[in-house]
């Protein structure tokens, strides 16, 4: 049943050195502020997985926190490239990454099999690339049926699902709407889960009976933080801070100016800090 | 420079072009969303844009930076989580045309996106291939736009990243894919279209004042010309003109937050 907590403690509780981590959110609602928790309290040794790594994986990987990454679209969209994660590939810095890389199509469906308690997903796909060639855990299995070669990959099942929604009331059920992305797949394919929101109600008032709403029951902690998906958005409270992921490639691209960065913006900060981000739209 | 229009707008111009009003596209970032919005706003304001952040029939004011930006959901008939995008509607077989961009071609319009140099040890790490695999199989046919040059437009590539005619005619079909692939590319400098006899990409047409040699210089393989190449009929002066507008909104939405 969900637990109201402040991040720190939602953090410490729930994620530890070496953990299978996945923090969803695609493009819209990334849990900015949870991530900073993460890097803050130093936790090491990670795998994690996104679809999009986005500026926050970016983030965890220049910090030297991942071991890891599973992910299948590593850019800075519509900007370029994820410097941070560039160099840790490229150049081992600060530390070797390993990656497992997929399509976006993979990725949804092993989220999706994880949810529904599958081993593997199946799709028709990675048809004549080279990516099978390069990673040994995308697979096939003949359809019994038609006799049809699909393509496989296993099943998502990280430790920890980590994902930002718009509300969550009393009782601790959790409201998401807009682009919904693939996290109530992660969350309900995950042992544990943490859910940072911009408001905590007592009623989800007039909604659509259809709304996505994970039920307390399926929620491990969750805790309040205004403006906590900055600078992705959060659907009717602001938007998504276009400009700061342009300045971001000037930021991650060199070493000294990204740690800088990190130290000011988020060692030296707090989750009440991402307040001002949802105040400005207010 | 003597057009009245950059290399970038005639290719985005000529991009929209391609597609028409009954269209169902699956848009690609960048260059790509551009062409499919300009065409919205000129001689297809019926097509369905849908990007893989699960908005489908979306009709944003101003350009998306991201495939999720709000404006796509805000806009949108209705908005699909991501696992129902790639499963029901792109696997589903419910989209016609599927609009592409890449950092590397080869001459049968297979992409690379992922990576220059050894996979284990890159020269260049690039973001990946996304929504594009499952992209390049699924849409009944695909438009590829990018810029022309030899770093793009490769002999052969490092890495296929999405399917597009293979090693030629009769490579879709022995994989069991049934879709088109690659129909039409359109660059800055001309538009390229699959041989029927060999599925190499082919020039049909040049934009007005590109010569043969300037194509050669930006290619990395033996461009072939189809018997008697057209010149691209220029922008007309509504579609630049709405194309401007776009850009120019787009501009001011996206500089106008704090940076």
């Amino acid at each position: 049943m969900a637990e109201f907590l402040s991040l720190q403690d939602a953090v410490e509780g729930n994620i530890g050195d070496g953990d299978f981590v996945a923090m969803e959110g695609f493009t819209h609602l990334i849990p900015f502020a949870a991530g900073h928790e993460v890097i803050r309290q130093g936790r090491k040794d990670l795998t994690v997985s996104r679809m999009t790594p986005d500026l926050i994986y970016d983030q965890l990987i220049g910090m030297g926190a991942v071991d890891k990454l599973v992910f299948s679209w590593g850019g800075n969209p519509g900007v370029g490239s994820l410097h941070r994660m560039r160099d840790a590939v490229e150049n081992e810095w600060p530390r070797p990454l390993a990656i497992e890389e997929h399509s976006h199509a993979a990725m949804a469906n092993a989220y999706e099999a994880g949810a529904a308690n599958l081993p593997f997903a199946m799709f028709r796909g990675y048809i004549g690339v080279d990516l099978p060639k390069v990673n040994p855990r995308i697979g096939s299995v003949t359809c019994p049926y038609t006799g049809e070669i699909l393509a496989t990959v296993p099943a998502l099942r990280p430790d920890v699902a980590v994902i930002h929604a718009l509300r969550a009331d009393r009782a601790g059920n959790v409201l998401l709407e807009g682009i919904v992305g693939a996290q109530k797949e992660a969350v309900l394919a995950a042992r544990r889960s943490i859910v940072t929101v911009e408001e905590i109600v007592d009623d989800f008032g007039p909604r659509s009976p259809n709304a996505v709403i994970l039920p307390a029951w399926t929620v491990t902690a969750i805790a309040l933080v205004p403006g906590g998906a900055y600078p992705s958005y959060a659907h009717g409270y602001y938007k998504r801070a276009n400009a700061f992921y342009k300045a971001w490639d000037a930021i991650a691209r060199d070493r000294d100016t990204f740690r800088a960065w990190m130290r000011e913006n988020v060692l030296e900060k707090g989750p009440d800090d991402f307040r001002q981000y949802a105040a400005r739209a207010a | 420079m003597t057009e009245p229009y950059t290399p970038t707008e005639i290719m985005t111009v000529v991009a929209a072009r391609a597609l028409r009003n009954d269209d169902v596209c699956f848009v690609g970032i960048g260059a790509p969303s551009a062409a499919c919005n300009l065409a919205r706003l000129t001689h297809a304001p019926g097509i369905t844009l849908i990007y893989e952040s699960g908005t489908i029939d979306t009709r944003p004011e101003v350009l998306p930076l991201s495939i999720g930006d709000g404006e796509l959901c805000e806009t949108a008939l209705t908005t699909v989580s991501v696992p129902e995008m790639f499963r029901y509607w792109l696997q589903g077989g419910r989209v016609t045309v599927g609009f592409l961009g890449g950092a590397q071609i080869d001459r049968f319009a297979n992409l690379n996106t992922t990576v220059v140099g050894a996979y284990d040890n890159p020269k260049v790490r690039l973001p990946g291939g996304g929504g594009a695999p499952e992209i390049a199989v699924h849409c009944g046919e695909i438009f590829i736009t990018m810029a022309m040059s030899r770093r793009g437009f490769v002999a052969k590539l490092p890495f296929v990243t999405s399917l597009g005619h293979g090693t030629g005619k009769g490579s879709r079909e022995a994989l069991g894919v049934c879709t088109k692939g690659p129909t039409r590319l359109i660059t800055d400098l001309c538009v390229l279209e699959p041989d029927q006899e060999t599925s190499e990409m082919s020039v049909v047409s040049l934009h007005p004042g590109v010569t043969r040699d300037q194509l050669r210089e930006n290619c990395g393989w033996d461009l072939r010309f189809v018997a008697v190449p057209e010149e691209t009929p220029p922008p007309t002066e509504e579609e630049l003109a709405v194309l401007r507008e776009l850009h120019d909104r787009t501009r001011r939405a996206h500089g106008g937050e704090d940076a």
